[in-house]
């Protein structure tokens, strides 16, 4: 189960195929083992060590670094509130602590039914807009009690899924990139001077 | 030390120049400036003008020129990362003062470093303050206390008090990280030196940082131990007490360790260590700096095999055999029975019928003693391998040092898997590899611990190397080659070995050797006259005579042959078919037990003395305890037992160990640089010589493998049940134990399941191991490792054979 499926199997693949050292592929894998499972297991770390021909040491080492991935079940929407000073000052405190009233759990949980999970989060750069939350990292500014109760509800009612996807897809979003926006990498003939990620037009007479 | 002394020869010529030209006349002052030498870069260190080399880093060169810089993640053999922060200097490189960690910043002209500045001096010690806000002070019960890198700043470079009133973070006490190595977290102040061993010099990276910030702590992957060969080194380089050992753990405390530089002789390489005991009791091996041998790692093997010389089981007093079996006796008693054994059967069947097997196990003294007294005897059948090394000839070829072979533009291993057999040569190989210094050409029938860093790893059919090598001769060009040449598999004859070895040396003449012969001093015991004079009197042969019933006494120095010796069935036999057998060992092993006389040997630690190691380089070792019982060593053995056969000579006329090491220098060729002034202090041994001699022809050419069959490959693992192994509890739970190891295809055609028990069916003997599913095995061979509890693989194995071919059945 929480190795990756023959499906994400392939499209892991295709992701090392990008880089030139598989070790690079590690964060993206990450991303598509927490996207699979919902968080990262030991058997999926073992499994990408093995893909990317690397020690499950070195892939615990460098994931546990990121906030972003979590090695226990979290609930589908993971709520970030800010704790840092510009919200601490305008009320992060009050809020948390309804927050936690509210879903009836301490900071760093998640509810019974598996729909939340809050967290204490560091700042995230938007200090004119405090007090501020993520919820599945969908920034929520200027957010007050009242504000937090409708969107408890509204989750819960399904009114917002179309707003905010389920914890775990960023990886997906990520990589679903529209046909005509996508650039990929450039033909190496193309390129003669330049950064390879800016297409030249190269005159050769 | 060696690189400072040869800067501090490159220097002098510099110094001459100056002095001439302080007094010369017109005629040379006509002559051109003498030109500065490009690799000195001209500094000032603290106002005084030195001299550092080029690309130096700042605090290699002040330490070189006696100005020390804390410091705690800076380690000389591993790169700089800067993590600790400790060595912040003031650097001026043109842009005035600046704070700058002098571990990550090279010198360069002109620069000015002040290492003892106010501004120095306070960001020193505002760094001691920071590592100590969260770092224990429980020195007292802290096995690193007395020798801690952290405890001796915080003294010579700290505040003296801490502004710091808050809690301290705590984690669970110590938790193991391996069998051997246990970490605590509280004491751990990340300076990146275990994590960066296991990485950049291991090549094991089972350890990592994980977390961040101040929840960064350093861990293995769950389940997944920091099982690496090299993991006591990095209890030895820790400059905190994070890291400890299992087993010297409260057991001694620094300034209760008396301490005596020797070399290890676990196996050939011959790394420097201290051997490091309290109330006669060796608690303690460290891995010491040899630049052209050991850059300070020990594998551990070598730092933990010490438990077997403080072991119980020791055979202390000598024994003879009674009705009642062995039974304790008397020196006089037990060397007139063995000097009444030799002569009967001088008299009986005269110096034919007398064999002399081991010597690697002791110091060249030892061996060269009993050579001695074999030589008057008129002994013949001598040898210090048997049947599990290769001809002794291999060290009569143009040898190679671990350095010429560390820095070869092409690097050929041969045989041996060196990570199992010799891990340090491992680690200088494979660093050698790594940094792309040398391109590495592999020849083997099985993965060995080099071939993911081989340029090229071939893999053959188990005996025909000499096609591989034929096949592949366009890689072993080169001027500056060498052949890493040892025995890979003992269930295949050494021929098939020194065929290819013939075949790499036909492609490449100049190519150098280093023989990989892997027990401990069997290089030396070989140079100094335990190597057969011909096929016809080596170690199989001296066994099989013996197994013939043609032998009245076979004397065994320090030799297991019925573990030791591949081919156990004729061991046996030898044991069986000698009508005496003499055993001179430190433990009783399953040989001693068959033996009619056992004298007590001193162990390594015990005596004093001389080892050679695979490059023939000859380093002390020292007696740093008294010897177990009343045991002695080799060497006073044999010359009493010369005193007793009545033998005139330089033998029956030693007093002292100084007086055999003196009459090696004399009589050995090559050795005559090996006096003891030479070697008084010199840490880096003396190297000998050999006289170059062409390799005799040998004929290889085992047949093909019949589809039907898988041929067999039985190969050493570090731990197994060698006695040195197998009585150091530490590491004795280490071996992994038997096994047939088959490609998952064949495992499958078979239909068993992993773990599951075949039957190897061979020409002589059956075995039954339990079969392991290892996909770096190729289709068609059975890897098994040799001397492991809970199988008999051995038995498979024919010493005349040229390999071993079996039938796998299912149970």
């Amino acid at each position: 189960m929480s190795r990756l499926t023959d499906a994400n199997l392939a499209i892991a693949r295709d992701i090392i195929a990008r880089y030139p050292r598989k070790k690079s592929a590690l964060i993206p894998l990450l991303h598509l083992t927490q996207e699979q499972n919902g968080y990262v297991t030991d058997d999926a770390m073992r499994h990408l060590a093995e893909l990317l021909d690397i020690t499950p040491a070195e892939v615990i080492g460098t994931a546990t670094f990121y906030e972003m991935f979590k090695f226990e079940e979290v609930g589908t929407y993971v709520i970030n509130i800010c704790q840092t000073m510009s919200c601490a000052l305008l009320g992060a405190g009050a809020l948390m602590h309804h927050a936690e009233e509210k879903l009836g759990i301490k900071a760093g949980s998640t509810t019974a039914d598996g729909m939340f999970t809050i967290e204490a989060a560091e700042c995230q750069a938007a200090c004119t807009e405090a007090p501020t939350m993520q919820v599945n990292y969908r920034h929520q500014y200027r957010v007050t009690t009242e504000d937090f109760d409708q969107m408890i509800d509204d989750l819960r009612s399904g009114a917002l899924s179309g707003d905010i996807p389920p914890h775990g897809t960023l990886g997906r979003n990520r990589q679903n990139i529209p046909a005509d926006k996508f650039v990929g990498a450039p033909d190496p003939d193309d390129v003669t001077e330049g950064p390879a990620w800016i297409p030249v037009k190269v005159d050769n007479s | 030390m060696s690189t400072e002394d040869t800067n501090a020869t490159e220097t002098e010529p510099v110094d001459a120049v100056d002095g001439d030209t302080d007094d010369a006349d017109e005629a040379v002052e006509a002559e051109p400036e003498p030109e500065p030498d490009p690799n000195i870069v001209p500094v000032t260190l603290n106002g005084r003008e030195i001299e550092a080399r080029k690309g130096e880093l700042v605090i290699a060169a002040a330490e070189r020129h006696d100005t020390y810089i804390p410091h705690f993640c800076y380690h000389p053999r591993m790169k700089s990362v800067g993590m600790c922060r400790q060595c912040l200097v003031e650097v001026d490189t043109g842009r005035g003062m600046q704070l700058q960690p002098s571990c990550m910043i090279t010198v360069s002209p002109e620069m000015k470093i002040d290492t003892e500045s106010e501004t120095a001096k306070r960001a020193q010690e505002g760094m001691i303050e920071l590592l100590l806000a969260n770092h224990p002070l429980d020195c007292p019960v802290c096995d690193k206390g007395g020798e801690c890198p952290l405890q001796d700043q915080a003294f010579s470079h700290g505040p003296g008090e801490s502004r710091y009133i808050e809690e301290k973070r705590h984690y669970e006490k110590p938790i193991p990280i391996s069998d051997l190595v246990l970490l605590d977290r509280e004491r751990c102040i990340l300076c990146d030196r275990c994590t960066r061993f296991a990485d950049e010099v291991a090549g094991d990276k089972l350890i990592h940082f994980t977390q961040r910030g101040n929840e960064t702590q350093v861990m293995t992957f769950p389940d997944e131990p920091f099982a690496s060969y090299f993991s006591g080194n990095t209890v030895q380089i820790c400059p905190v007490g994070a890291l400890t050992a299992e087993p010297y753990r409260f057991k001694a405390r620094p300034w209760d360790l008396a301490q005596e530089e020797s070399t290890c002789t676990s196996c050939s390489v011959g790394c420097r260590v201290v051997v490091q005991s309290s109330r006669d009791e060796i608690l303690r091996y460290q891995g010491v700096d040899s630049d052209p041998v050991n850059h300070g790692w020990m594998c551990d093997k070598g730092r933990f095999d010490f438990e077997a010389v403080n072991s119980q089981q020791r055979i202390a007093d000598p024994m003879v055999r009674t009705e009642q079996g062995l039974t304790d006796t008397t020196w006089s008693a037990a060397l007139g029975a063995a000097a009444g054994v030799i002569r009967e059967s001088l008299a009986a069947g005269g110096p034919d019928a007398i064999g002399v097997l081991g010597g690697a196990r002791g110091t060249n003294e030892d061996a060269f003693a009993w050579a001695q007294l074999a030589d008057a005897l008129g002994i013949t059948y001598r040898d210090a391998q048997f049947g599990d090394g290769l001809p002794a000839s291999v060290l009569g070829l143009d040898r190679a040092t671990i350095d010429e072979a560390a820095s070869a533009s092409t690097i050929v291993m041969l045989g041996a898997d060196i990570k199992e057999e010799l891990p340090v040569l491992y680690l200088r190989l494979r660093d050698a590899a790594v940094e792309k210094r040398s391109k590495l050409v592999e020849f083997s029938s099985v993965e060995t611990g080099l071939s993911r860093y081989a340029t090229q790893s071939i893999r053959h059919q188990p005996g025909l190397q000499s096609e591989a090598v034929n096949e592949a001769s366009d890689l072993l060009a080169g001027d500056d080659v060498v052949v890493v040449v040892g025995r890979g598999n003992l269930a295949e004859s050494a021929d098939e070995t020194m065929a290819a070895l013939a075949a790499v040396l036909a492609a490449n003449p100049s190519a150098k050797v280093l023989p990989a012969l892997r027990r401990g001093n069997v290089v030396g015991a070989l140079s100094v006259g335990m190597a057969p004079a011909d096929d016809e009197h080596d170690g199989l042969a001296t066994l099989r005579a013996a197994a013939d019933g043609k032998l009245d006494v076979l004397i065994l120095l320090g030799a297991d042959p019925i573990n030791d010796c591949p081919d156990t069935d004729l061991a046996r036999r030898a044991m069986a078919g000698a009508r005496r057998v003499i055993s001179i060992d430190t433990h009783p092993s399953e040989s001693t037990k068959l033996a009619d006389i056992v004298l007590a040997a001193a162990a390594y630690g015990e005596k004093a003395g001389t080892t050679t190691n695979l490059e023939g380089r000859v380093s002390t070792v020292s007696d740093k305890v008294t010897t177990t019982g009343t045991a002695r060593p080799d060497w006073m053995i044999a010359a009493e037992l010369a005193i007793m056969l009545d033998i005139d000579g330089d033998i029956a006329d030693v007093a002292s160990v100084d007086d055999v090491t003196a009459a090696i220098a004399a009589e050995v060729p090559g050795f005559d640089g090996v006096t003891l002034d030479a070697l008084a202090g010199e840490r880096n041994g003396v190297l000998t010589s050999a006289n170059p001699k062409p390799l005799p022809p040998v004929v290889g050419g085992a047949p093909q493998r019949n589809t039907y069959d898988h041929r067999l490959v039985v190969g050493r693992k570090l731990y197994d049940r060698a006695i040195g192994t197998a009585m150091s509890h530490s590491i004795a739970k280490l071996a992994p134990g038997a096994g047939a190891h088959l490609h998952p295809l064949d495992v499958d055609a078979l239909g068993v399941a992993d773990g599951a028990d075949v039957r190897l069916i061979g020409q002589k003997a059956t075995a039954i191991l339990p079969v392991v599913s290892n996909p770096s095995i190729a289709r068609g061979v059975v890897w098994a490792p040799f001397n492991q509890a809970g199988g008999t693989v051995e038995d498979l194995i024919d010493a005349a054979a040229s390999v071993t071919d079996v039938k796998i059945e299912v149970v």
